[in-house]
C-alpha cells in the first residue's frame, strides 16, 4: 500500500483529452479532420493484474508513432475476465473486442487495422455479440465496463441518476415500497429482504440514522463488489443516497477491505466528483435532501464482513461480533438506526427505482427475484462475472459460460457462496441457482461466488482448511467458534492420519453441530457447511491410507 | 553486516514518529472512531506502527493504551515492525488453491529466501499470506506493494520479481 504508484487514468495526448473534439491546428490543417477513435482499456484491478496499464501505454506509444488520432478511455471491466486485458475499439457498428492483449500484440493490432475493427487472431468481433456477454441479464452491472467510471457525463448518458432523480421527488415510504415490491434480498449472502430492513429503519425514530455499505468482500471466489466499485462507482453512490432518502439517513459509510486498494481509490474519487456535481452533499440537486458519504478501509480481518463486527470496526474498535438483538436497524452504528447492505444490494436500487419494483421482480424464480451476479472462479476456463436472473442452473454457468475447468480435467467439486458455503459434487450441478433450491441440497447461493475444483482436489484437505481458516479469522468472542475451530482442525488431522477414524468422524459431526447451534454469528455457524458437505459428498477422501508423516 | 533484531528496530522508531502520530490524530479530529484510519495513515508514512506512538494516540483519542494496542493487534494488515522493501502477498484462499497456489507458495519461499510471515535476509522481501485478493477468476493471485497480479505461475512469478529488481536498479 505504501508504495502505490499513481496510475495515469488516460494515457492519450493530454491536449486531446482536454477538448471535446480535436481542434484544427496549424500542422494538422493539411490533413482532413478525422474523428478520434476511442479505445477502451480497462482500469479494473483484474485487468491491471494481467498488464492492462502496460497495454494502454503501448497503444498510446504506437498511436503516437503512427500519428493515429486516438483517445484511450480507461473503463471498468465487462466481466469477461478470461479475456483481460480486453481492449475495445469504438467503430460505427459498435465496440469491437480484442483480448487478451499483451503489449507485444499492439503493433500487430495496428497493422491489422484494429482502429477500424479489423480482424486479428485476438479479435472477438462486436463485444455485445460475444456469447458469454450477449445472453446476460445486466441490471446491476448494466453500465460496468461500458463507461468511464469517473465520468458523470457518461454515467448520465447511460441512465445514471434516473433512480435518484425520481427518488428526490418521492415520499420515503414509497421508495421503501418499491424496494419491497422488487423482492430484492440481501446480496451479501444472507438473503434478507431489503425492503423489510429499510422499513424498520424508516419506522425507528432517531436524530441521526446511517447507511452502511458492506464492501468487505472477503469471500474467496467473489469479486463482483470490487468490479462494481471500480467499474461503476456512481451506481453505488446513487443507491446509497436513495437508501438515505428512503429511511431518513444523512450520512453513509462504505467499509472497503484493505485488499482492494484500487476500489478504495476509485470510490474516494467518485465521491469527490459526485459531491462537486451536487449529487452528494447539501441540498442534492436543489432538493431538501442532504447525504454525505465516507469511505472507511478495513485492515485484513475477514470477520469484519459480518455486519455487527463491521460496525465495531467502523467505530474504531476490534472487530468483535455484537449480540443481536438489538438489530442494527434499531441500534446500529454509534447506537443509531442503521441500514447495512451489501454493495450489490445497494447498487441494484437505482434501477429498481428508475424502472419500478415490478420490472425488477419480473426477473427470477420463486422467492428469488431479480438477478444475481454469478462469479465464475477458481479452476475454470472462462472465469468472470455472469449476471443472470435467478433460476439458471449451476451447470449452465460452469459448463456453458465457464467451459469447464482450466486444467482440462474433470470437475470434482464446486464450492458455492464463499468459504462458508458447501462443496457440491458434479451430480448436484443441475440445481437451479435460487436461495430455496440451494437450501434443499444443504448449500447456499450466498453472494454468487462459484469456485470450481478439478479431480486433483483433496477434499479432506479442503475441510481441514475451512476449520483452519475459521481458527485464524475467528473474532474470539464466542467459545464454539474460537475453540471449536481449533479442535476441528485437530480432529480432522486425526481422521486424515487414520486414528480411530469412525469415532473421530462422530466427534467431528458433534463438534459441527455445536458450532452451528452455539456460535454467535455466521462465521462459526456456517464453517460446518464446507466441512460437513465435504464429508458427506466425498467420504472417500477421509478414508485414504494414512500418510506416513501424518501417522507420526 | 549483521541485521538489527526486530526488538532493536521496534525500540528505535524513526525520529519524529510521535510528532507525526500527534498530527495525524489531529487531522482526524482526534476522533476515536477514526482509529483504523489513523493506523493506516501512520503505516502509509512509516511502513509500520511503532510502539512508542501508541500512548500518543491513546492520549489524543482519550482511549486507554490497552484499547489502542488491542485494535492494532486485532487486524492482520497493521505491522508492528518494519517490513522488507517489497511486500509480497500471495493468496492462499480456496479459489487460488484450486489453481495450486501451494505450489507457487513453496516456489516463492525458496526464491525469496523467506518463509511466510518472514523477511528475506537482505531485507528486500517480506512474504505474507492473504485470504482473497478478489481476483479469483485469474488465480493464483498475488499483490506486491499494492500492485495486483493474476494467473501467477512459477515462471511469471520469477519474471515479476526480476522486474522489481530492474526497477530498483534503474
Amino acid at each position: 500500500m505504501s508504495k502505490k504508484k499513481n496510475r495515469p487514468r488516460q494515457l492519450s495526448n493530454p491536449q486531446q483529452q482536454a477538448q471535446g473534439r480535436p481542434q484544427q491546428q496549424a500542422e494538422m490543417a493539411a490533413e482532413p479532420m478525422v474523428r478520434k477513435t476511442r479505445i477502451f482499456v480497462p482500469r479494473d484491478a483484474a485487468a491491471l493484474s494481467m498488464g492492462a496499464d502496460a497495454v494502454a501505454k503501448a497503444i498510446s506509444a504506437e498511436a503516437d508513432k503512427r500519428h493515429a488520432n486516438v483517445e484511450i478511455v480507461r473503463n471498468g471491466s465487462r466481466g469477461m475476465l478470461y479475456l483481460e486485458p480486453l481492449v475495445e475499439v469504438e467503430t460505427d457498428d459498435g465496440r469491437v473486442a480484442y483480448g487478451p492483449v499483451k503489449p507485444a500484440d499492439v503493433a500487430g493490432l495496428f497493422e491489422a487495422t484494429f482502429l477500424k475493427g479489423g480482424s486479428h487472431r485476438l479479435s472477438h468481433g462486436l463485444t455485445d455479440e460475444i456469447p458469454y456477454f450477449k445472453d446476460q441479464e445486466r441490471l446491476t452491472f448494466a453500465r460496468c465496463g461500458i463507461t468511464d467510471p469517473l465520468s458523470i457525463k457518461d454515467y448520465r448518458a447511460h441512465g445514471g441518476f434516473e433512480g435518484l432523480s425520481k427518488a428526490l421527488a418521492m415520499m420515503p415510504l414509497d421508495i421503501v415500497g418499491e424496494v419491497t415490491t422488487s423482492g430484492l434480498r440481501g446480496r451479501g449472502g444472507a438473503g434478507f429482504p431489503t425492503g423489510i430492513k429499510w422499513k424498520t429503519v424508516h419506522d425507528t425514530k432517531a436524530d441521526q440514522k446511517y447507511i452502511c455499505c458492506n464492501a468487505d468482500e472477503g469471500d474467496s471466489g467473489t469479486f463482483a463488489d470490487r468490479m462494481l466499485m471500480e467499474g461503476d462507482p456512481f451506481c453505488l453512490i446513487e443507491g446509497m443516497t436513495i437508501a438515505g432518502i428512503a429511511v431518513g439517513a444523512t450520512r453513509g459509510y462504505i467499509y472497503i477491505r484493505s485488499e482492494y486498494p484500487h476500489a478504495v481509490a476509485t470510490m474516494r474519487e467518485a465521491i469527490r466528483v459526485a459531491t462537486k456535481a451536487n449529487w452528494l452533499g447539501r441540498t442534492i440537486q436543489g432538493s431538501p435532501h442532504d447525504f454525505d458519504l465516507f469511505v472507511r478501509v478495513g485492515a485484513g480481518a475477514y470477520i469484519c464482513g459480518e455486519e455487527t463486527s463491521m460496525l465495531e470496526s467502523l467505530e474504531g474498535r476490534r472487530g468483535l461480533v455484537r449480540y443481536k438483538p438489538p438489530l442494527p436497524a434499531i441500534e446500529g452504528l454509534f447506537g443509531k438506526p442503521t441500514v447495512i447492505n451489501n454493495v450489490l444490494s445497494l447498487a441494484s436500487v437505482p434501477i429498481i427505482i428508475a424502472k419500478g419494483g415490478e420490472y425488477y421482480r419480473d426477473f427470477g424464480v420463486g422467492k428469488s427475484r431479480g438477478t444475481l451476479a454469478f462469479q465464475l472462479a477458481g479452476n475454470i476456463k472462462q472465469g468472470g462475472l455472469v449476471e443472470k436472473a435467478f433460476g439458471v442452473t449451476a451447470r449452465e454457468l460452469i459448463e456453458g459460460y465457464g467451459r469447464g475447468t482450466r486444467s482440462g480435467r474433470p470437475i470434482r467439486a464446486v464450492q458455492f457462496g464463499g468459504p462458508l458455503g458447501a462443496y457440491l459434487p458434479d451430480d448436484k450441478l443441475d440445481t437451479p441457482m435460487d436461495y430455496e433450491a440451494f437450501i434443499k441440497v444443504d448449500a447456499m447461493v450466498g453472494h454468487g461466488g462459484i469456485v470450481v475444483f478439478d479431480d486433483t482436489v483433496d477434499m479432506a484437505g479442503m475441510a481441514r482448511f475451512a476449520m483452519e481458516f475459521c481458527a485464524i479469522e475467528s473474532c474470539g468472542k464466542c467459545t464454539p467458534c474460537r475453540i471449536g475451530s481449533v479442535r476441528g482442525v485437530e480432529v480432522i488431522d486425526r481422521i486424515i492420519a487414520g486414528i480411530e477414524r469412525d469415532q473421530n468422524i462422530e466427534v467431528l459431526e458433534d463438534l459441527c453441530n455445536t458450532l452451528t447451534d452455539g456460535s454467535l454469528c455466521a462465521m462459526g455457524g456456517l464453517t460446518p457447511m464446507p466441512v460437513m458437505s465435504a464429508l458427506r459428498h466425498f467420504p472417500e477422501d477421509f478414508n485414504r491410507p494414512a500418510r506416513a508423516e501424518a501417522a507420526e | 553486516m549483521s541485521r538489527p533484531t526486530t526488538a532493536e528496530i521496534v525500540s528505535k522508531p524513526p525520529a519524529g514518529s510521535e510528532q507525526l502520530a500527534r498530527s495525524i490524530c489531529e487531522a482526524h479530529g482526534d476522533r476515536p472512531d477514526e482509529l483504523l484510519e489513523i493506523f493506516h495513515a501512520l503505516q502509509h508514512e512509516l511502513g509500520y506502527v511503532p510502539e512508542p506512538t501508541l500512548p500518543v494516540i491513546a492520549r489524543a483519542l482519550n482511549l486507554s493504551r490497552a484499547e489502542v494496542y488491542g485494535v492494532l493487534s486485532f487486524y492482520h494488515e497493521f505491522r508492528r515492525a518494519p517490513a522488507g522493501r517489497h511486500v509480497v502477498k500471495i493468496c492462499r484462499a480456496e479459489a487460488c488453491q484450486s489453481m495450486h497456489t501451494e505450489r507457487l507458495c513453496r516456489h516463492a519461499e525458496s526464491k525469496l529466501g523467506a518463509k511466510f510471515g518472514e523477511t528475506s535476509p537482505d531485507g528486500t522481501f517480506t512474504l505474507e499470506a492473504v485470504y482473497c485478493l478478489g481476483n479469483c477468476a485469474l488465480s493464483p493471485a498475488m499483490m506486491i506493494d499494492g500492485d495486483l497480479f493474476g494467473r501467477v505461475d512459477n515462471e511469471r512469478f520469477d519474471a515479476i520479481v526480476a522486474d522489481l529488481d530492474r526497477e530498483a536498479a534503474a
